[in-house]
């Protein structure tokens, strides 16, 4: 004798597990791409006081400009897209439209860096790091890898990173301006384009730049020692 | 749109989330009953006459144990005896047997090596008891266990009685692991003796009515697992075969994780073989829920095993490789701090929620089968090895078993 009900209470009850885990999904994908959007506005408003304070900057000098000049939270956005591109719980369509807003902020933040630069004759520590998403790209993962310790090793270090492919007029112009070929990954460093994936020992040598934060670092551990 | 192995996998996840809230209806349902049979001590008993069978080949080592279990069983003297047959074996268990000639209750037969099947039935041929075992000579049986047993033949339906099995003396991780894995199998049985669909009556200590040989013949050489054709036939027959999870008896498991996969391979490509030569059986409605919905799901969850298992173990070498790519093009930081826990960063899609869900109820079926069997749950290193490593030694069986039955090759006993 085969008791129909049982089953049917069974079915029930999985299928009442599944829904509630597809709207739980559903529900904190959804919270995570309002923290991504709130992140963005943060630093949307963060780059309008830079830009505010910078225009002040002719009034003053550039004693005036703290350590908290650039928005502090690029880094974290950019990982946490990173994280959300080609996850089934995320709405891609959503993501696309951050990530647009996300490299728009960058461009931002560069182009303030760069005037920062120009004005206060600052080394310059930022990289523009071209990646793409498009072609199943291995070595770009593993260079994301190295930029992202290279960034935790030194935090006055900038990394824009950019979807080579993304069809973005403005990174178009970036990639024109600075001539990058679609041998990805790519860096530009002060100009410079270097290209294939480099580990962060490897970055630390053949980029001079790099070489310098390293010494400046060396030298200010050695120092602290005394 | 989810591609062709999401889908898969989620209907594997489906199936098997369904198959564990399908025993956790059945555990409410029989606990009253449960509870009733752990009082059954209690109760007069009509003892009908048993014969129990060990059939031997090279077990030197246990046999002497084995039979000395048997001699301690509580059942009166006259009403049961044992038949002890020697299937050409080549080392010193004929001369071990040979010192039990002189009890009266004691029979031993010995025949050229024809395989197990063979060595039962012809101590079958030889029997007239009302009631008939067999127990293997690696496996020892608690005194109560055959009293236990023979209180549910009492019902005039019941055709055969299958004990519950624990692993003997565990001592390495691997024995540890399987006597997590076994009390799992004691639930697992205990549930489906309540739906009527045990579809094995295992080689320790399984008792039968002695007419059921008669009605449906001896054991036959079914794929080097026996034990389970005749449940099958008994199904088919509609038989009814029923568990009682308080005989207990204990058996030797696999010491060494080669033994463990061919042991695994033997009963898995048994399984698959024996269910296809039953396959009238598959959604038959005719044969209750064993046709309707147990053989079906535990065929199907070899391949739903086997493709959610290879999926947790690719995610998992994935991260592996993942973690070896990042050392080497960045190195480790060896600056110590605590990371910082952003919930962002958990892994919050619609699977590893299904995943959860199917382990929590795993954990809870665990519980419920440690509490089963042992009287009360207790913590024991068993459970750490199980739930860490079991997924990881599974496929190795189920692959091996599957591929066996595709390309035809047989399968050896040891």
């Amino acid at each position: 004798m085969i008791d129909s009900k049982k089953y049917i209470i069974a079915f029930l009850i999985t299928a009442l597990i599944f829904g509630t885990a597809i709207l739980a999904s559903a529900l904190l994908s959804g919270k995570k791409i309002e923290d991504v959007r709130s992140i963005e506005n943060r630093v949307a408003l963060d780059i309008l006081s830079s830009e505010t304070q910078f225009s002040l900057l002719a009034e003053t000098s550039c004693k005036d400009i703290g350590p908290g000049f650039l928005s502090k939270e690029l880094g974290p956005l950019g990982e946490k897209l990173s994280y959300a591109e080609n996850r089934d719980d995320f709405s891609q369509e959503d993501v696309e439209m951050l990530k647009r807003s996300y490299f728009l902020l960058e461009i931002k933040d560069y182009l303030l860096m760069k005037r920062l630069t120009e004005k206060c004759g600052i080394s310059p520590t930022f990289i523009l790091y071209f990646y793409s998403t498009k072609d199943n790209c291995d070595e770009c993962e593993k260079m994301g890898y190295a930029l992202t310790a290279l960034r935790d090793k030194y935090p006055e270090l900038r990394v824009y990173s950019f979807d080579y492919h993304y069809g973005l007029g403005a990174i178009e112009t970036l990639i024109s301006i600075y001539k990058v070929k679609p041998e990805l990954p790519a860096i530009i460093v002060n100009g410079e384009p270097y290209y294939g994936l480099q580990t962060t020992d490897e970055l630390e040598v053949n980029i001079p730049a790099l070489k310098l934060l390293k010494q400046a670092s060396t030298t200010a551990t050695s120092t602290k020692k005394r | 749109m989810p591609d062709l192995y999401s889908l898969i996998l989620y209907c594997s996840l489906f199936v098997s989330l369904f198959f564990e809230v399908f025993l956790l209806i059945t555990y409410l349902e029989a606990r009253e009953e449960i509870e009733k049979e752990v009082g059954f001590e209690g109760e007069a008993l009509n003892f009908p006459s048993v014969t129990v069978i060990v059939p031997c080949f090279n077990e030197e080592h246990t046999v002497e144990k084995t039979i000395g279990s048997l001699f301690a069983l509580d059942y009166p003297n006259d009403k049961l005896s044992f038949v002890l047959v020697d299937d050409g074996s080549t080392d010193g268990t004929l001369d071990t047997l040979r010192k039990f000639e002189d009890n009266s209750r004691i029979r031993i037969l010995s025949k050229a090596n024809g395989g197990k099947h063979t060595a039962i039935n012809l101590a079958l041929e030889k029997i007239d008891s009302e009631l008939v075992g067999c127990l293997d000579a690696d496996s020892f049986v608690m005194s109560d266990a055959l009293q236990r047993i023979v209180r549910h033949f009492g019902d005039e339906s019941v055709m055969a009685v299958t004990p519950s099995i624990k692993v003997h003396e565990p001592s390495n991780f691997l024995e540890l692991m399987q006597s997590i894995e076994y009390r799992w199998g004691i639930f697992l049985r205990r549930m489906l003796s309540s739906l009527g669909a045990l579809y094995i009556t295992p080689g320790p200590f399984s008792i039968f009515r002695t007419r059921v040989f008669k009605e449906l013949g001896g054991y036959r050489e079914a794929h080097l697992t026996e034990d389970l054709e005749m449940a099958l036939r008994l199904q088919k027959n509609r038989y009814k075969i029923v568990n009682s999870h308080n005989a207990q008896v204990y058996t030797v498991a696999p010491k060494n994780l080669g033994a463990l996969v061919k042991q695994r391979v033997r009963w898995t490509y048994g399984f698959i073989n024996n269910a296809l030569d039953y396959r009238e059986l598959f959604f038959n409605k005719r044969y209750g829920q064993v046709g309707i919905f147990i053989l079906p799901i535990a065929l199907f969850s070899i391949f739903s095993s086997l493709f959610i298992i290879s999926n947790v173990l690719l995610n998992f070498f994935d991260k592996i490789f993942d973690v070896i790519a990042r050392y080497k093009v960045a190195g480790f930081n060896w600056e110590f701090s605590f990371p910082s826990f952003d919930w962002y960063f958990v892994n919050t899609g619609i699977l590893p929620l299904l995943t959860i869900s199917t382990v929590s109820l795993t954990f809870i079926i665990l519980y419920l089968s440690i509490a089963l069997s042992d009287g009360k749950f207790k913590f024991s290193r068993g459970i750490l090895y199980y739930v860490a490593l079991y997924a990881f030694f599974v496929p190795l069986w189920l692959s091996r078993a599957l591929f066996d039955t595709v390309f035809r090759r047989r399968v050896s006993w040891r």
